[in-house]
């Protein structure tokens, strides 16, 4: 290669310097600002993390496969992972090979960050450096790539349907800004590198461009403009940036080594929440995947624009889109880089000020405020049980509404032949979600505080709970050294696998629904279904596991109303009767209420359909 | 929801207000949630309330001494309150009474009153 122009240096790369000056001052004091903002033994895990080789090959690995590859929208949708990835990786492509042909054949110029983009322009192939046809060919196979992201891109503005979305986000004036001039970068690039395809190196496209635009190309007096034009937009895209939804591309890449160091959000904007609402994309899968969406008016309340309005600091609308939600995991569950819309909310929440505060002191923990039911049964020595811990059955406010299911729960106990203590037959202390949820974390403190003595005090070896909800906070939040804890269908699987139920097989089809708080909160999606399974003939709704819909009654929403919780209710029976089940059975005494309001045939509790398949004599 | 059932609907309240009470705080409450006035003292959120027991929470009580003026027997009971939505769950009026705790919360127990 040779350098046609002594300086290196032309007036049209001054857009893009100018830009990518701007846009890099930018990320290294926001990034330098986020590392601040985290709590002080955040931060040390975070440098920790740093130097851990294996932290460090996960990192390196999920920048590849969420940043450039995209891997998670490619499970989703095949042309969607493609269009994204196409841009991504190809671009970054561009970026790489184009750096890497400078330091081969100019490495005096490396340092003028503008050489490696405009390449092409300053320089003109000579004989020994044809060789280079393989980087040529390279660099116009990647531009075919990013250029058939871009028209796939143009395409689902259109038709997002084929890309398998119902909604998309609609983009901000920066979003539009940035997206115009993306895409208008390729193009020109490829027009630009038109113009020296037969002076600096093409391949079949450049080249083939050349030709078949010769009148146009080779007119130098059009050359500079397309250059400049090409600068201009490149600048004009580094400088919306930080602005736009295009940030995510920068905040992603300090996101993943942060979550990959176990860093969880601590505070409403700064830190942790803070990098994350600046990764989201406005990909715009949350819009689908919130069940409030059933209701065409909450669209604007899903996870993507609750991300915009924190960018805004627009704190009316922050507030409602905090207070809304189902608090339902759906769109953390769905979200391709990791955005944790249901905790980003509870910090908001969290960050509320009351001039009241719950104060639980008044309230005694030991047997005589508890008279739990003692209910000791013989143990039936014929059972071979892999456990003889005695069990302590905590069925929760929740469940208390629907008593059923403590009867069932108590029965199926019994005819196993279980050891076991109730602990809140006649009511007891909240486990405290509720109140987590509400973000109010020092009241809800008190009460896991409250509990756990209970349950300490009572010697059990095993703690049963009927609601997910209660389940959740026991697991994440609880310290319980020793204590095993067991959401019912677990115990119900055990209480079958160890033959300590008899249970009766009949032919009715059974749905099961997917409760938020197990499912997506606790990852529990196999034990219900064997359980099931053998009560029945097992079906699924047309959403199911971690796609499963709320039932529409979650505590998690402060401010849904009760009429306004019923087009969600009957959106996820609609999902549950899709194959024509005979009952709807869920494992979560809220479901269950809420469901029963709304549903054309039985909801039971996973509890309920087992007691009644199962006989009294085995024991 | 409860509006318009058979062609019946309900009469706004024409109660009188005798109490000597300022009513300022309430009225702000009553602005934020319209709720608060909807209550028909029907009692059912007392009875599934798990604070009951500890400190005779009732949202039912709660509303009503708030409506009279008896803030601190008011705060009292509510301070065992944990949230838990068993009394949203069965309020037949469909009022969002766990918003409506968190609502006094905030608008209530600024130092004076409290
Ligand atoms: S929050 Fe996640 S799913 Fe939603 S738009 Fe952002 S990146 Fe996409
Ligand atoms: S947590 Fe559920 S209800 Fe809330 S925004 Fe996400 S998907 Fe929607
Ligand atoms: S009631 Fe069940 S499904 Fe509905 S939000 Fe709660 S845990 Fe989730
Ligand atoms: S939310 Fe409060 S008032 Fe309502 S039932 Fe629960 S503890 Fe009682
Ligand atoms: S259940 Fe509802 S209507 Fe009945 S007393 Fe309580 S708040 Fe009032």
């Amino acid at each position: 290669m040779r350098e046609i122009y002594l300086s290196g240096y032309n007036n049209f790369v001054l857009p893009f310097v100018i830009g990518m000056l701007f846009c890099l001052t930018w990320c290294i004091i926001g990034a330098a600002r986020i590392i601040l903002q985290l709590p002080g033994k955040d931060r040390k895990r975070f440098f920790l993390s740093l130097v851990n080789p294996k932290t460090m090959s996960k990192n390196i690995r999920d920048w590849f496969c969420d940043c450039l590859f995209h891997v998670k929208l490619w499970k989703r949708n095949k042309l969607l992972g493609y269009m994204h990835s196409s841009i991504a990786f190809g671009w970054f492509m561009l970026i790489v090979i184009g750096h890497i042909e400078v330091f081969l054949y100019t490495p005096e110029r490396v340092h003028q960050i503008w050489y490696p983009i405009f390449f092409r322009y300053f320089v003109a192939v000579t004989d020994t450096t044809m060789k280079g046809s393989f980087f040529f060919f390279l660099m116009d196979f990647f531009l075919l790539i990013v250029l058939s992201g871009i028209v796939l891109a143009i395409i689902k503005r259109a038709h997002s349907r084929l890309f398998g979305m119902r909604r998309t986000t609609q983009p901000s004036l920066p979003d539009l800004i940035g997206l115009y001039s993306l895409w208008s970068i390729f193009p020109l690039r490829l027009l630009a590198e038109g113009f020296t395809a037969d002076i600096s190196g093409g391949s079949f496209l450049t080249k083939s461009l050349n030709m078949v635009l010769h009148s146009f190309l080779s007119d130098y007096m059009n050359m500079l403009p397309t250059w400049w034009a090409y600068s201009i937009a490149l600048g004009i895209f580094m400088c919306v940036l930080p602005f736009s939804r295009y940030m995510h591309i920068p905040a992603e890449i300090l996101l993943i080594p942060l979550r990959n160091a176990g860093i969880s959000i601590s505070s409403a904007r700064r830190g942790m929440a803070s990098i994350q609402v600046y990764s989201c994309p406005s990909c715009g899968v949350c819009i689908d995947a919130c069940p409030m969406g059933a209701v065409k008016a909450n669209t604007k309340d899903s996870t993507v624009y609750l991300n915009r309005q924190l960018k805004r600091n627009n704190k009316a609308r922050i507030d409602e889109i905090s207070e809304k939600c189902l608090l339902c995991g759906k769109c953390t569950a769905v979200c391709p880089v990791g955005v944790e819309g249901d905790k980003i909310r509870i910090a908001q929440r969290a960050a509320k000020k009351y001039n009241l505060t719950p104060d639980y002191s008044n309230i005694g923990t030991d047997a005589v405020n508890f008279q739990y039911n003692k209910k000791v049964i013989q143990k039936n020595n014929n059972v071979s049980s892999s456990d003889n811990k005695k069990v302590l059955y905590f069925a929760g406010c929740m469940t208390a509404l629907t008593p059923v299911i403590m009867k069932s729960m108590v029965s199926l106990l019994e005819k196993a032949g279980a050891e076991y203590d109730v602990m809140d037959r006649d009511g007891g202390i909240c486990c405290g979600r509720p109140m987590m949820m509400a973000g109010r974390i020092g009241p809800a403190r008190q009460m896991i505080e409250k509990n756990t003595r209970i349950i300490k005090e009572s010697g059990a070896g095993i703690l049963l709970l009927s609601c997910p909800i209660c389940y959740r906070i026991f697991k994440e939040n609880y310290k319980l050294e020793g204590i095993e804890i067991l959401h019912h269908t677990q115990y119900i699987e055990r209480m079958i696998n160890e033959g300590r139920l008899d249970i009766d097989r009949s032919d009715s089809r059974l749905v099961y629904h997917d409760p938020c708080e197990l499912g997506r909160g606790c990852g529990v999606y196999q034990s219900p279904r064997n359980v099931v399974s053998r009560a029945g003939v097992l079906v699924e709704a047309s959403k199911n596991g971690k796609e499963s819909i709320c039932c529409g009654g979650s505590i998690g929403s402060i401010s849904l109303g009760f009429d306004k919780r019923r087009p969600l209710t009957e959106n996820a029976l609609a999902s549950l009767t899709a194959d024509s089940p005979d009952i709807i059975v869920t494992a979560c005494p809220l479901c269950r209420s809420t469901f029963s309001r709304y549903a054309d045939r039985p909801v039971n509790d996973i509890a309920e359909i087992v007691d009644k398949a199962t006989s009294a004599d085995k024991r | 929801m409860m509006e318009n059932i058979f062609g019946f609907s309900i009469s706004p309240s024409s109660a009188i207000n005798m109490d000597k009470v300022d009513r300022a705080l309430f009225e702000e409450l009553c602005r934020v949630e319209p709720d608060a006035v909807r209550c028909m003292a029907c009692g059912s959120c007392s009875a599934t309330c798990p604070a009951a027991a500890f400190s005779g929470m009732s949202i039912r009580k709660v509303l009503l001494c708030l409506q009279r003026g008896k803030e601190k027997e008011a705060f009292r009971m509510m301070s065992n309150c944990m949230l838990c939505g068993k009394c949203t769950m069965v309020c037949p009026r469909g009022i969002n009474t766990r918003r409506l705790v968190l609502s006094i919360s905030r608008i209530y127990g600024k130092e004076d009153t409290k």
